[in-house]
């Protein structure tokens, strides 16, 4: 018996490597999805909070059990399929937008070693991925048949293209920096301690970078649709935008696909800029947590900074949108690119 | 038979069928938006051959680029298209003849081509990898790309340019006598200079 578990889970063989990569899978899908429960309800918390309202305080004690509430009000309810809509696509789209949430965090190392797949092209990955989700939106809005689902879809599209060009260019920035397209090892490349982490880092770059991480920060606001971005559902203008025609489950769908990629970018802010799961001094009260909290927590510092600015920024005006990512930031993030190219060459010495 | 031979097998097999079956599905399917649908899983199972090869950074450029940007701006004009089916099927008959034609005439030619070719003898040679296998192949394409070919790689570069510019010249002109936003001022202008507090003396109005 003893036997068989080893050989169970001998990552050399193939046998154990499947066994090993479908348990990391399952682990992560258990722990994301429970985690985005409590997300949920925290986002709605500060929400809330900002506004002088209790927000969700019936179900559980304060409120703790309401995501779960809703999970069963979606998953009751009857799903509606509006006359003239191409079944299949309309069906398909929800379906599609969670498996490319929940794909794109096969990459993402929360501690060192806690990954599902450590690939040496993670980052490109990562925006391979990002511009597969266009697509549940895109085909949920066209498949509605309705207008605002058609409008909303369209606007959303162009906005996540466009923020996905200076995301890109940022990214190119870290890149550079660590030398590295892995993941965990651009983690690596920011250990010992906060000064050395790349968005804060205690060298004349970080005049460059510190903004970099803003610009990041902002465009993953306008990636994800959410507030001051969230012109696809713009809800005065096109009643809730792609998802107008959506109900119960295949809304539910939508909701946890779009709560999953917020919750990426905000961990891909903590990979990129924040040192991912080293602890900002590398002594001993801090080195005691370990690695998986630090990541945990400074990822959910990052969703509290999201979940802040749509209770304070009011909504952006389109051509305002587009103007700031392709006048603004991408000039911006482009100069950037060509700084610190020229800092790793002439100031580091590398190549 | 061993897992790891087995299991590459299967995946070569799962994604070539599944592209060949999508590009037929490219030409057959009726509605044009499931027509780019079916493309982009083209794209996407071609993708998975390039993994199946090691060369993953080239499917990550596929995906990225023709499924991203390519594929979205196909199917954006796709959807707006105002297509009537019935008229556009009216045609077929007509055409069948000649284009039935064109395609027994490609096919000969395939055919062709196809038995008299042969591999040369000094082909071998020429598939030599420039770069030993044991670099990851984002390394190894660079280092081609930007030492030896780099002058290439710049005026190719120079060539989109040059076509980004002639795009732009084409398409862009301005209507005389539209009023546009001025971004710098609306941003710049302040409660003090929009607003003027006159004190009104009454019964004399302004």
């Amino acid at each position: 018996m003893a036997d068989f578990f080893t050989m169970l889970f001998d990552t050399t063989t193939t046998l154990g490597w499947t066994v090993v990569t479908l348990l990391k899978v399952l682990g992560f899908v258990v722990v994301l999805l429970i985690s985005l429960a409590f997300i949920l309800l925290a986002d709605r918390k500060i929400w809330a909070a900002v506004q002088m309202r209790k927000g969700p305080n019936v179900v559980g004690a304060f409120g703790l059990l309401q995501s779960f509430a809703d999970f069963l009000k979606f998953a009751f309810k009857e799903v509606i399929i509006p006359a003239g809509t191409d079944k299949f696509i309309f069906i398909m789209a929800p379906f599609l937008s969670l498996v490319m949430a929940f794909i794109a965090w096969s990459v993402i190392p929360v501690a060192p070693g806690w990954v599902v797949s450590d690939l040496n092209v993670g980052i490109l990955y990562l925006l391979a991925i990002s511009s597969l989700g266009v697509y549940g939106i895109i085909l949920g809005g066209w498949a509605s048949n309705s207008k605002y689902s058609f409008l909303g879809a369209l606007r959303s599209t162009a906005q996540m293209v466009s923020y996905e060009v200076s995301i890109g260019f940022v990214i190119v920035t870290v890149l550079l920096l660590a030398g590295s397209m892995n993941l965990s090892e651009i983690v690596e490349a920011q250990a010992g301690g906060f000064w050395h982490w790349n968005g804060i880092a205690l060298s004349p770059i970080t005049l460059v970078m510190l903004p970099m991480m803003v610009v990041f920060f902002i465009s993953a606001l306008a990636e994800t649709n959410r507030p001051p971005f969230d012109l696809p559902e713009a809800e005065s203008e096109l009643v809730a935008g792609y998802q107008v025609e959506y109900s119960s489950t295949l809304y539910l769908l939508f909701m946890i696909g779009e709560y999953l990629n917020i919750v990426l970018m905000c961990s891909m802010v903590t990979i990129l800029f924040l040192g991912g799961w080293h602890a900002p001094i590398d002594v001993a009260p801090f080195t005691w947590i370990p690695p998986v909290f630090w990541f945990a927590f400074k990822a959910l510092f990052i969703f509290f900074l999201f979940a802040m600015v749509k209770a304070i920024v009011p909504r952006y005006r389109y051509d305002q949108l587009m103007r700031l990512g392709w006048k603004v930031f991408l000039p911006m993030s482009m100069g950037a690119v060509v700084l610190v190219s020229a800092w790793v060459v002439f100031a580091q010495g590398g190549a | 038979m061993d897992l790891a031979v087995l299991l590459p097998a299967v995946a070569f097999y799962v994604f070539a069928g599944a592209a060949i079956a999508f590009a037929f599905g490219v030409v057959s399917a009726r509605n044009p938006v499931r027509s780019v649908l079916f493309l982009i899983m083209t794209f996407f199972s071609a993708a998975g051959l390039f993994v199946l090869m090691g060369a993953e950074f080239l499917a990550m450029i596929l995906i990225m680029v023709y499924v991203g940007a390519v594929a979205v701006l196909f199917l954006f004009v796709v959807m707006m298209l105002d297509i009537d089916f019935v008229e556009l099927r009216q045609g077929f008959a007509d055409y069948l003849p000649l284009g039935g034609l064109l395609a027994f005439i490609l096919t000969v030619e395939l055919i062709v081509l196809g038995a008299s070719w042969h591999v040369s003898t000094k082909a071998e040679g020429l598939r030599q990898a420039p770069i030993s296998g044991d670099t990851d192949n984002l390394r190894a394409i660079s280092e081609v790309l930007y030492t030896d070919y780099a002058f290439f790689i710049e005026a190719a570069g120079l060539v989109l340019l040059v076509a980004m510019i002639g795009a732009i010249v084409l398409t862009n002109f301005h209507k005389p006598g539209i009023k546009r936003q001025n971004i710098s001022a609306q941003v710049a202008r302040k409660a003090e200079d929009g607003v003027e507090l006159v004190d009104v003396k009454p019964g004399q109005g302004l």
